[in-house]
């Protein structure tokens, strides 16, 4: 019973071998015949779309109707997809498995470019023909694949540290935190204040989602350690790594990080902060309007995030544009994504739907900084922003530090044991 | 209330226009006679009546199981690392995908497979219970069944994924259920207490799908059933357990197989409720979707054909073991002995 | 003696509000989320205070094209009640009176279609109704729908019409009624609770099918309500709308219970009065 077990396990272990062979040639003929390494021609003219989440503020469609009234022969129509970030992602993956051309020009969350790309779903875009030099830089990384460009940024995100200057002020702290000490010593000090009773010092997002790669990310890089390097290898087991991850363990332990924080994703902090729960928050720029509209409007400023010995370092969000390879009418599709991600588009996509825009000088517009009072912040954040790690596999790499830093969090595992984990599953992943 | 009217019910109002008693049956006692003989007539005419169905199903369900019968042969493509492109073709794997569940992949398989187990048996265990007293609830009281029967409709017709929603908003950290108990139960985070919170949702949701079947299944017993119980001074628990409970047993395993096989397949509820990859509550569909959304479609389709397995020989056992006339025993004798069960009970409790 | 059947009416009282209770209680809280400010949605008050329409204005508000998606959600699981009520009452039939080979195979083929993790069998199809060039079209929609539906609609059916006596049908039978006729007249008003709760059970699950729905149509016009509501967005990607959401839950399940309880007066009532003749 074990032999014939064993056999046939042999057997298919040698299956897969041979599996493996034919692929290295069958996929070497492909990329010869489809010349995707080299620049694909772009032809053919006519109505394409655009597959993107929708967005409230209707800036999309505005700014798409502008491109529809000068070329009334090449409408785009809006493929409005599900507000999940997932469920979009699903729905892009159906349509490239079933090759259909239903989706031309396709707006991908800035890590998904490598998986996208890899699989020849999307196009390689021609440099050139984009003003990339007048974005910020960790913007641009965001959207090549082996140094090929497979996507333009439309909006940039980068995480911010949101704060009650009211009770920071009333505490006699003058400034902002720069350092994880610094923040906590400033908490001591506001905790003493009768208003600041029950409060909590500092949430982010720690619920086991995306939301967690990215905090984990940030906590890592913002004490001098790295996921990956900057060859795309994983090395997290370092010291340095495990004092970004103990900053957030022991913040737990020790309820500088309310316990409630372990289910908050982006909502649920934002909440905690309207209601005046939390004296520091880890949040992306679409907290500020809103909370200006709460209890705790005007009582509150923005920060760069706070590291271990300076200032630390955000994680990249965003969103790219990028071409269906199983369009119609690509011509016009690329005209569509000039149009769409130049300077005009970016400034009416930030005054009109506040998205960080990728174009540096935006940052710098003294009219917008008065409507946007965050943006020289983001600006810093973004500059110093670290991309996640761009993989093929970006599903599987988020998992695994998803599993390992919830771990940690809930003091499952020890931080260095956490790590040490992660590094061997990075490692599995990265030799697939 | 007056609007649903089935003529049995119809009799214990008073007497209404359109009463359509007329076509009561006396009794079920008399004429077992003449059971049609199986002629190519009415081969014939069960081919016409039965193929539609087939076909639809065949389109849509039969075609797709068996293309991923096929897919869960293939493994994951590969990565060249000369060009840096995924390749066009998945490589054959024969049934590599099947036997990974066995050894390194195994651990989190089998931890899904245990959630789903759990869950079907408790959920089903004690949707059941809800569910047969909602009907015999419904089917005792008089006024205001209207109000009743539009409450119980409203947990089954809340979409799923809206349902899910509102009860990660019930069981968040602030929410209410915290509120309610007066502690604070961080729900959605690993541990039993999640489960506790899909099976509650999940219950909640679907208990009325057992209850409106059940339902059904009292209102067509005739009435005179239970007047010759009556007559024979039998107690209601005697009643309930020898004569009602008999009687709407084919409605009631009909419902709760079909449970079953919705809850052996849960996905929407632990996903919005919880999250995807908490091992405490990872249910096989879960695994399958997680494992198809990073484009491994291979072992994706590989746990779809185990989890079809499962839920077919749990289907099997569960008509052997409760009562095979469910699956139309090839027309004979289960059918006519059932229909005398009304006697039979009759006679047990007046004995 | 009183005392007791007294006593019964009250714990009857007691069971109903039991169940009633049961039912509503988070039914309720998302009504009274839906009816709070965007502001104040993380409150946990019994009421809303103050009460604010504004999450259903925003549903309704015309770029969500919610209208719309009720329309097709009706469009939808209306003629997907019709057609498999129909097709489930052929099929039901033939198992429940008709003697032939392979019936037992027949019946554990149609529910072994309900065994596949619909997740699983999404691609393929998408796959196919693309070739066939179904997207976006609503017999895309129905007729999946129709297929989930289809086992338990045969099964319970069956169950149901097993359990009426078939000399009925055989007396109409030998008063010149062909076997159809005897079935509509005799059979069907019989089995009028099961039919009838055969279809709520149907028309819910087709109302409320979303995987299918989102996966075969990319246009606003075609999409069902449940898409829609997936759609809502807020105002960035990470701010869930969940005050809309909760609105639009309530809109998609108040007209549906409506709707039922309605139906059935008008269902039943026709089908007992053709009994009658």
């Amino acid at each position: 019973m074990n032999a014939r077990t064993s056999r046939v396990l042999q057997c298919s272990a040698g299956l897969v071998a041979a599996g493996l062979v034919l692929t290295a040639c069958g996929s070497s003929d492909d990329s010869s015949s489809s010349g995707a390494s080299k620049s694909p021609s772009f032809s053919g003219r006519g109505p394409i779309t655009f597959a993107a989440a929708k967005d409230s503020s209707g800036v999309v469609q505005k700014v798409i109707d502008g491109w529809n009234k000068q070329h009334p022969k090449e409408k785009v129509t809006f493929v409005q997809l599900p507000s999940d970030v997932n469920q979009q992602r699903q729905q892009m993956i159906q349509n490239a498995e079933t090759k259909s051309d239903a989706y031309t020009v396709l707006s991908l969350d800035a890590v998904w470019t490598s998986e996208f790309a890899a699989h020849q779903w999307i196009d390689q875009l021609p440099a050139a023909q984009f003003p990339l030099d007048k974005m910020l830089k960790p913007v641009v990384e965001t959207t090549k694949y082996r140094d090929n460009l497979y996507a333009v940024p439309q909006s940039s995100d980068g995480g911010m540290l949101y704060y009650r200057s009211d009770l920071l002020k009333k505490a006699g702290v003058s400034a902002a935190p720069t350092t994880w000490a610094e923040m906590r010593a400033a908490c001591a000090k506001v905790e003493k204040l009768p208003e600041a009773k029950g409060m909590s010092c500092y949430a982010g997002q720690f619920q086991k989602y995306e939301g967690l790669t990215v905090n984990f990310s940030e906590a890592v890089n913002s004490a001098g350690g790295v996921v990956t390097d900057a060859g795309g290898k994983p090395d997290v087991d370092t010291p340095a790594a495990k004092k970004g991850l103990d900053f957030l363990v022991d913040s737990f332990k020790d309820g500088t990080i309310p316990k409630e924080a372990i289910t908050y994703q982006e909502e649920e902090g934002r909440q905690a902060f309207q209601s005046g729960k939390l004296i520091f928050l880890r949040n992306w720029p679409y907290v500020y309007s809103l909370a200006e509209k709460s209890e705790v409007a005007g009582k509150f400023a923005v920060a760069p995030l706070p590291g271990l010995t300076g200032a630390g370092s955000s994680t990249l969000g965003g969103h790219n544009v990028a071409l269906s390879s199983f369009a119609k009418n690509k011509a016009t599709a690329l005209d569509f994504i000039k149009y769409f991600t130049n300077h005009d588009s970016a400034t009416t996509f930030l005054k009109e739907g506040s998205a960080a825009p990728p174009y540096a000088d935006l940052y710098d517009d003294q009219t917008l900084a008065k409507q946007y009072p965050y943006l020289p912040v983001l600006k810093k954040s973004i500059l110093n922003a670290v991309p996640r790690p761009r993989v093929v596999q970006y599903g599987d790499v988020s998992s695994a530090i998803q599993q390992e830093a919830y771990a940690a969090l809930n003091g499952d595992k020890s931080s260095t044991q956490a790590l040490k984990d992660l590094q061997d599953a990075l490692q599995k992943l990265s030799a697939q | 209330m007056a609007t649903r009217t089935p003529p049995e019910t119809a009799a214990d109002r008073p007497p209404g226009p359109a009463s359509g008693r007329a076509g009561r049956p006396p009794a079920p006692e008399k004429a077992r006679r003449g059971r049609k003989s199986a002629t190519a007539g009415t081969g014939r005419m069960a081919a016409l009546l039965v193929s539609p169905t087939l076909l639809v199903l065949t389109v849509v369900v039969l075609y797709p199981t068996i293309m991923a019968l096929r897919e869960s042969l293939y493994g994951t493509k590969g990565l060249d690392p000369k060009t840096g492109f995924i390749s066009d073709t998945e490589p054959f794997v024969g049934l590599q995908n099947y036997t990974d569940i066995f050894g390194e992949a195994g651990e989190r398989f089998w931890n899904a497979f245990w959630n789903t187990t759990f869950f079907t048996v408790v959920t089903v265990g004690l949707e059941t219970v809800i569910g047969v007293a909602m009907a015999l609830i419904m089917h005792k009281a008089f006024s205001g069944r209207a109000l009743i029967r539009a409450s119980i409709l409203i947990p089954w017709a809340v979409p799923t994924a809206i349902s899910g929603l509102l009860w990660r908003w019930i069981f968040n950290s602030d929410g209410i259920a915290n509120a309610l108990i007066g502690h604070q139960v961080l729900w959605t985070t690993e541990g039993f207490h999640a489960k506790v919170a899909v099976i509650i949702a999940e219950v909640w949701k679907t208990a009325p799908f057992i209850g409106l079947l059940v339902l059904a299944g009292l209102q067509v017993i005739p009435k005179e059933v239970y007047e010759a119980a009556r007559m024979d001074g039998a107690s209601p628990p005697r009643q309930f357990w020898h004569i009602t409970l008999p009687l709407v047993k084919p409605a009631l395993l009909v419902a709760v197989l079909f449970r079953c096989l919705d809850a052996l397949r849960m996905f929407d509820l632990p996903y919005l409720l919880v999250g995807a990859q908490k091992s405490s509550v990872e249910t096989l569909s879960m695994l399958a979707q997680n494992e198809a959304s990073n484009v491994r479609f291979g072992p994706a389709a590989a746990y779809a054909v185990v989890l079809f397995v499962y839920v077919l020989l749990i289907a099997l056992g569960f008509v052997r073991l409760l009562g095979a006339d469910v699956v139309g025993d090839a027309g004979g004798p289960g059918r006519k002995k059932r229909r005398w069960a009304s006697k039979r009970n009759r006679v047990e409790v007046s004995a | 003696m009183t005392a007791t059947v007294k006593w019964r009416t009250w714990l009857l009282y007691l069971g109903v509000a039991a169940v009633v209770a049961y039912c509503l209680a988070p039914f309720y809280w998302m009504l009274v989320s839906s009816l709070r400010r965007t502001s104040d949605i993380f409150d946990t008050s019994l009421l809303p205070a103050p009460v604010s329409f504004e999450n259903y204005r925003a549903v309704f508000s015309p770029s969500q094209g919610f209208g719309r998606a009720l329309l097709n959600s009706l469009i939808v699981a209306g003629t997907t009640t019709v057609l498999a009520l129909l097709l489930a009452t052929f099929t039901a039939y033939a198992m429940a009176r008709l003697e032939f080979r392979f019936k037992r195979l027949i019946l554990t083929l149609i529910i072994a279609t309900s065994m596949f993790p619909v997740v699983s069998i999404l691609v393929p199809l998408l796959k196919l109704f693309t070739d066939i060039g179904w997207i976006n079209t609503y017999q895309a929609m129905i007729v999946p729908s129709m297929s989930f539906v289809l086992p338990l609609a045969v099964w319970n059916l069956t169950t149901f019409f097993r359990q009426m006596p078939d000399e009925l049908e055989q007396a109409a039978m030998i008063d010149g009624c062909t076997r159809g006729q005897a079935f509509r007249k005799i059979i069907i008003p019989l089995a009028a609770p099961g039919i009838f709760t055969t279809a709520i059970i149907i028309f819910i699950a087709a109302w409320n099918e979303f995987l299918i729905a989102l996966s075969m149509t990319n246009r606003p016009s075609i999409q069902t309500a449940p898409v829609a509501i997936s759609k809502f967005a807020g105002a960035s990607q990470f701010d869930t709308p969940f005050g809309s959401q909760m609105a639009a839950g309530v809109l998609v399940t108040i007209p549906l219970v409506i709707m039922v309880l309605l139906f059935q007066r008008g269902i039943v009532a026709g089908l007992t009065a053709g009994a009658a003749k």
